[in-house]
């Protein structure tokens, strides 16, 4: 599977990443599926509810978060199709804890943070059986 | 019946559908239909049978962590809401 997105989105997510270094940021991206590509059309950006002592290595938003966004996603009628965070000075790859709370059908698109710049960026699906994440085609145009 | 609805990335084992019609009088037994009617669900929402930990489920603006939990009674006509909890982070020094 192939995932889009322009190049303003990934800047803009560049930029919450940045901003939140050395915590880790994200939120949720809404787009649109077509045959074997997903498009992503916009990205919200999410607080980060972790304990604040535990933010530079992990992030959560709350059910309510996930309630609102994809109710406005609905009505957009675009579709809740994953959602992004960083890794402070760590790899653009998930973790055992990002897979144990991973879903299917979801594109996870992790950003790197290297000393407070962005330095990668890959997205990744969870196969069905749970057992591992399978890197996909990020294209930018 | 029942609705609840599901989550966007389950909709691709319900055919689409964003609401289920189910029978059950908790929520127990509503999710065991809804699981009976889409037996590709289970895997996601269900540990044994347990619920897995990050499946939230609201009736309306309530966790039923805070009510009765699976024996939660519900009525004919409730919306319950199948709400993952979304979470992540790096790497542990220790992980591989």
């Amino acid at each position: 599977m192939l995932v889009q997105i322009s190049g303003e989105l990934r800047q803009r997510v560049f930029d919450q990443m940045e901003a939140t270094y050395p915590n880790e940021g994200g939120g949720f991206l809404l787009g649109e599926y077509a045959d074997d590509a997903v498009t992503v059309r916009d990205i919200i950006q999410v607080q980060n509810v972790f304990a604040v002592e535990e933010q530079h290595h992990r992030y959560a938003m709350t059910p309510q978060d996930w309630m609102r966004l994809e109710d406005q996603a609905d009505e957009r009628g675009l579709s809740l199709i994953g959602y992004y965070h960083s890794h402070p000075d760590s790899q653009a790859r998930p973790s055992e804890y990002d897979r144990e709370h991973a879903l299917p059908n979801f594109i996870y698109i992790i950003t790197s943070v290297a000393m407070g710049r962005a330095a990668d960026i890959r997205a990744w699906r969870l196969q069905a059986d749970r057992g591992r994440f399978n890197e996909l085609q990020l294209r930018v145009s | 019946m029942a609705i609840i609805r599901i989550p966007t990335p389950l909709r691709a084992f319900t055919g689409g559908a964003a609401d289920i019609d189910v029978a059950g009088g908790t929520v127990g037994d509503a999710l065991r239909n809804l699981v009976d009617q889409h037996p590709d669900l289970r895997a996601h929402l269900f540990n044994d049978d347990e619920l897995r930990s990050f499946v939230n489920v609201f009736i309306g603006d309530e966790d039923i962590r805070f009510l009765q939990g699976l024996e939660t009674e519900i009525e004919a006509t409730e919306n319950l809401r199948i709400i993952p909890s979304i979470a992540g982070g790096r790497r542990q020094r220790m992980e591989r």
